[in-house]
């Protein structure tokens, strides 16, 4: 026994590992559900091109651009219409103030690189910014993420994790100003 | 082949107990163990306060521990104790003298956890057990909202794979306990510290000398310490070193490698440290500004009840206007040597 246990532990360890590590068909099943789940539509951001706005795929899935600085929001009229979007696609302005899209790209500093799954399950579980913050804020549609089975968000987790990485620190949302806290 | 190891592994005890069937919480307060009698708490479980209390709307509670017969608790590791299998805990919050909610953590296996809440009557003799998704925005006395957090809201605090109690730590426990706590608690009779603790053989495996050097946060004033300790206990379940939030660098956990006041990360990681998150209308915000307390951004997200920026973000309606006005002062006052 004293011989077994120490063999077992060591398969164990193998099987663990063959278990973190996700399978090519993992990966392909996470990127088949980010392409139908619209992911790219606000984290991939629209340039440009011959025939108009078109997705940036040089910097897919990185969010908001860093060096796109974003006047404030316009002010809207007194009416239905609540919300603008930049031409990136990437940042949105509404009652909630203004957010940007997240870098899901590998990126260690940035992006989800420096993640676990189990930090990227947590986020979408509780619907909270880094799976213990405020509410993840419009429009990410947060109600369809939940919705998923663990296994669809695992795979799209092992998906991202392949995204070439692009150094992006996407801004903080900020509030409506100005600020009605009481400081004092 | 993951089958037949798990198999074997389990025939030679090697697979945890969090394997086995999870144990359900009971149906109503009254069958979780806490009472011995009808509203009589069971006098073998243990009451405790600790010395920096957790903010919740200014809630009074009350908190016990029960360990099983016979075991006790771990503390090899002074900043994560491990407690042994059947611990239940159990913390009671009342406003104006009156039971709102009783929170249960019953540990059914090495690594299994149940949470639990439960909703007191408008009779005050029982609790019944709260949905997981928990019950928001109850009005608990006249103006006053309490929310009751999910099962999930439990676990962002708690941990996850790793579950451990915030109130409840050499810290908190100790018997250096900071006379400048915010919201303090007296110890009420029969209430344990790490003396009891330590005397009963509940506590094993801590360095000789936990008594004689009991935990304690490292300041250079008084002010100091009763700051980095309300902060170590209202945000560092979530900002913690051991456990980062990706790109944060933001720590409010005092632990026992901290031998000196400089380095303790609730100081370390704020003071004039930039802040990803913007006031609205600032080009650009510090963490703790001693410049201009007003424009620190962990005051302003303290200050703020609004969803997005509300911090903590889970577990209060109200801002805390004493932490605040400390917070601010003690801010204001720091000697430009830090």
């Amino acid at each position: 026994m004293h011989f077994a246990r120490p063999v077992l532990l060591a398969l164990l360890g193998v099987a663990a590992a063959q278990a973190a590590a996700p399978t090519k068909a993992v990966i392909q099943r996470g990127a088949y559900l980010v392409g139908v789940g619209g992911c790219n539509d606000c984290h991939t951001p629209l340039k440009m091109g011959p025939k108009g706005p078109e997705p940036d795929m040089t910097r897919m899935l990185s969010g908001h651009p860093e060096a796109l600085k974003m006047p404030p929001a316009p002010k809207l009229p007194e009416g239905p219409w609540m919300v603008t979007m930049a031409g990136s696609a990437t940042a949105f302005a509404g009652p909630w103030g203004v957010s940007y899209a997240a870098n899901l790209t590998s990126d260690k500093q940035t992006g989800l690189g420096g993640w676990t799954e189990a930090q990227f399950l947590q986020m979408v579980r509780t619907g909270r910014h880094l799976g213990q913050g405020r509410p993840i804020l419009p429009p990410m549609p947060v109600p369809s993420l939940k919705a998923m089975t663990e296994s669809d968000l695992k795979a799209v987790f092992a998906y991202l994790q392949t995204v070439p990485a692009v150094a992006n620190r996407v801004p903080a949302a900020t509030e409506p100003a100005p600020s009605s806290i009481p400081m004092h | 082949m993951r089958c037949l190891l798990v198999a074997v592994a389990t025939a030679l005890g090697l697979t945890p107990c969090a394997a086995r069937a999870l144990s359900q919480p009971p149906a109503r307060l009254s069958q979780t163990g806490l009472y011995a009698s009808q509203g009589q708490v069971d006098p073998g479980h243990l009451a405790f306060a600790p010395q920096y209390p957790l903010w919740t709307d200014g809630a009074a509670k009350s908190r016990w521990i029960h360990l099983p017969a016979g075991e006790a608790i771990q503390g090899r590791d002074e900043d994560s104790w491990a407690l042994p299998v059947g611990t239940k805990v159990w913390k009671e919050f009342r406003f104006q003298g009156r039971k709102v909610e009783t929170r249960l953590l019953w540990k059914t296996g090495p690594q299994a956890w149940v949470f639990a809440s439960y909703l007191w009557n408008e009779a005050q003799t029982d609790a019944t057990l709260v949905p997981e998704t928990g019950l928001a925005d109850l009005e608990v006395a006249p103006g006053l909202r309490h929310s009751i957090p999910s099962r999930t809201d439990c676990r962002s605090c708690h941990g996850q794979a790793s579950v451990e109690l915030l109130g409840f730590n050499a810290l908190q426990l100790s018997t250096d306990r900071d006379p400048g706590a915010l919201h303090a608690e007296p110890l009420g009779p029969g209430m344990v510290t790490l003396k009891e603790l330590v005397a009963r053989g509940l506590l094993r495996g801590a360095r000789p000398d936990l008594l004689s050097r009991p935990p304690r946060i490292l300041a250079d004033g008084p002010a100091t310490r009763t700051a980095l300790g309300y902060l170590a206990a209202n945000c560092a379940s979530c900002h913690r070193g051991d456990r980062p939030l990706p790109g944060l660098d933001l720590d409010f956990r005092h632990t026992s490698r901290v031998t000196a006041a400089a380095d303790e990360p609730g100081l370390r990681t704020t003071l004039r440290r930039p802040s990803t998150y913007l006031i609205p209308g600032e080009p650009a915000s510090l963490r703790l500004d001693p410049a201009d307390p007003g424009r620190s951004t962990l005051l302003h997200r303290m200050a703020s009840r609004r969803p997005a920026s509300q911090m903590p973000p889970l577990g209060s309606s109200l801002a805390d206007q004493e932490a605040l006005a400390h917070l601010r002062r003690w801010v204001a006052n720091l000697a430009p040597s830090h």
